[in-house]
């Protein structure tokens, strides 16, 4: 099974997404909670790093998370998966290990 | 473990479910990415500081049974480290072996 990534910091605070893309396998997915959800922005400093991670790794973002800082779908980058809190626990089901990169 | 020493209770702690684990004989593999490497630094004395080395901590892993201490190899070079300059013996690991090595375990703890 693949792993599960979590990151709950926003990118522009701390490296844990860069640092997590540049351990994760392909075919694992990595999930965007809490401030983190602002690397799912269209046009975030971090696209780059995000983009090169493509086809390697699948990005999800918590909606409830991105509602409560009020980013609205239109400002989310394509290509970016919006679950809720149902879909969280689908993804902790669905893969394994679960990593937390704090 | 990804973070440098000195940052609170964080390492004591990681270091008590490490040996509790392996206590109840759970196989446990330690991997220190990132500023997690500087905690098996030689020559900490944060002791002038009002607080406790974590070296010690390290040095009683092998004691628990746990001594498949792995670090990146890549987190040693770009903070100018060699695994001379640690405070026990690892095993170093490149930095695209780590997915695979994550997906080989069944739970992940990180710090």
């Amino acid at each position: 099974m693949a792993t599960l990534h979590l990151i709950n910091r926003s990118p522009l605070e701390s490296r844990a997404l860069e640092d997590c893309l540049a351990r994760a396998g392909k075919g694992d997915a990595v999930l965007l909670i809490e401030n983190a959800v602002y690397a799912a922005v269209k046009g975030a400093d971090c696209e780059a790093v995000m983009e090169s991670a493509r086809g390697q790794v699948t990005f999800y973002a918590l909606g409830p998370d991105l509602e409560a800082r009020g980013v609205k779908t239109s400002e989310i980058a394509e290509k970016i998966c919006v679950v809720d809190y149902g879909g969280f626990v689908d993804l902790t089901a669905d893969h394994q290990p679960i990593q937390f990169w704090f | 473990m990804r973070y440098a020493p000195l940052g609170g209770v964080k390492v004591r702690e990681a270091l008590d479910m490490i040996m509790t684990a392996a206590a109840f004989d759970q196989a446990v593999r330690l991997l220190m990415l990132d500023d997690g490497v500087f905690l098996l630094k030689r020559g900490q004395r944060p002791e002038a500081s009002g607080l406790k080395p974590v070296a010690p901590l390290f040095e009683a892993l092998a004691l628990y049974d746990v001594e498949d201490v792995l670090v990146e190899r890549e987190s040693l070079q770009e903070r100018q480290l060699t695994v001379e300059d640690l405070v026990i013996p690892v095993r170093v690991v490149d930095r695209a072996d780590i997915a695979g090595l994550t997906a080989e375990h069944d739970v992940v703890i990180s710090w």
